[in-house]
């Protein structure tokens, strides 16, 4: 009779818990607005949520990246500049983790812009990458206009602005480019979460459909 | 009526003897705490809360062989700084900046005694007189 009670425990607890793993969904955040439009007689409301704009810069390898370019993946950004005394080091210590865990993942990638274009030319991307050990393309450094740069850190929910101020979030964006998550880029609990919710994003259904 | 004259000097000596070894003592274990703050706030960002570095950006703490041989030269790197030396740690290569660091000479003896006695290194106390002394030759 206790057997048969402990094992009921153990199937319930079992089952409530991958339950939970399937049901989970993150959250889509910033900006919605309702988008109601009249399709054959009927008023059909759509939700349209906040995107990452059109954009064009130049990755450390001397290549053109774009919105377009990241197409199908899920990414994580950041905005950061290579002499950074203070925040970047941490923030790149804890996003390595990230790299090193999705590194053979298809269909991710992390981007971080740097927001000192004049300093961290092509070249100085390059062997940043280099000295943090980073090889291949799932790690993009990207360089491009001041200007652009402040104003895309805005539609990613980041400050960036003259002086070399910005913030050390790491945004979650999905294969929609809507956010699904901020986190502290330099608290390494925060960065162990951000890591959980990329696999749980990876394994939401709606993330396969769209391609 | 000799020998508990003499148990009891022995027994004063080894008092002071004691006493003497716990001040060293408790001298090392304030500069340790105190420089264990300042690593943190300072330092810890880029060589990392066990010393470790980070890749080939920043160096690691931990090769004692490095510390000793540069020994006099440490209060200079951290008043300083590195701005693009190349520098061989645990057999590699780094050349990167490090900035200078604002700090008074007696919180340069405190990390450099935290850092000399962390991360597997055992190099004994820094003095503040040592510090100051370092510092006056700084090229
Ligand atoms: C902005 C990042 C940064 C900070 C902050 C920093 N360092 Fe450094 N440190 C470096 C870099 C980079 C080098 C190597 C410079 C080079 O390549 O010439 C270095 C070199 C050193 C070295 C000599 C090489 C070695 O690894 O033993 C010591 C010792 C050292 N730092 C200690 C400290 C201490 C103590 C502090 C805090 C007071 C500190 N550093 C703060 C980046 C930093």
């Amino acid at each position: 009779m206790k057997n048969l009670f402990y094992a009921v425990i153990c199937v319930l607890s079992i089952s409530a818990c991958s339950n939970n793993a399937s049901q989970k969904v993150l959250p889509i955040l910033g900006n919605r607005e309702a988008d109601t439009k009249t399709v054959n007689g009927k008023t059909i409301t759509d939700t349209v949520y906040q995107t990452i704009p059109k954009f064009k810069f130049i990755n450390q390898y001397g290549d053109s990246v774009s919105n377009k370019t990241l197409d199908g993946n899920i990414y994580v950004a950041d905005f950061f500049f290579t002499t950074c005394p203070s925040i970047c080091p941490v923030m790149h210590r804890n996003m390595l983790n990230v790299y090193k865990e999705f590194k053979n993942a298809g269909n991710f990638k992390i981007v971080s812009y740097t927001i000192d274009p004049k300093h961290d030319s092509v070249a100085v991307l390059k062997k940043y990458a280099d000295n943090l050990g980073i090889t291949g393309k799932n790690w993009l450094f990207l360089q491009g206009q001041k200007e652009e740069t402040y104003k895309l850190a805005k539609s990613y929910m980041v400050e960036a602005r003259e002086g070399n101020v910005h913030d050390g979030y790491f945004i979650l964006i999905d294969k929609q480019k809507r956010i699904r998550g901020s986190y502290l880029g330099t608290d390494p609990a925060e960065v162990a979460k951000m890591i959980a919710d990329i696999k749980t994003l990876q394994a939401d259904p709606e993330q396969n459909i769209v391609q | 009526m000799k020998r508990p004259i003499s148990a009891v000097l022995l027994f004063i000596v080894s008092l002071l003897i004691a006493s003497c070894i716990n001040d060293q003592d408790i001298e090392f274990k304030r500069a340790y705490t105190a420089g264990a703050i300042v690593y943190q706030t300072h330092c810890q960002n880029c060589h990392g809360s066990n010393g470790e570095g980070l890749s080939a950006l920043m160096p690691p703490l931990t090769d004692s062989v490095y510390l000793k041989q540069n020994k006099t030269q440490l209060a200079c790197i951290l008043k300083y700084g590195l701005k693009g030396n190349l520098i061989i740690v645990h057999g590699k290569p780094y050349q990167n900046q490090m900035p200078a660091a604002e700090l008074a000479p007696i919180e340069i003896a405190q990390v450099l005694t935290y850092v000399k006695n962390s991360f597997g290194n055992k190099l004994g106390v820094v003095k503040v007189d040592e510090v100051n002394k370092d510092l006056s030759g700084c090229k």
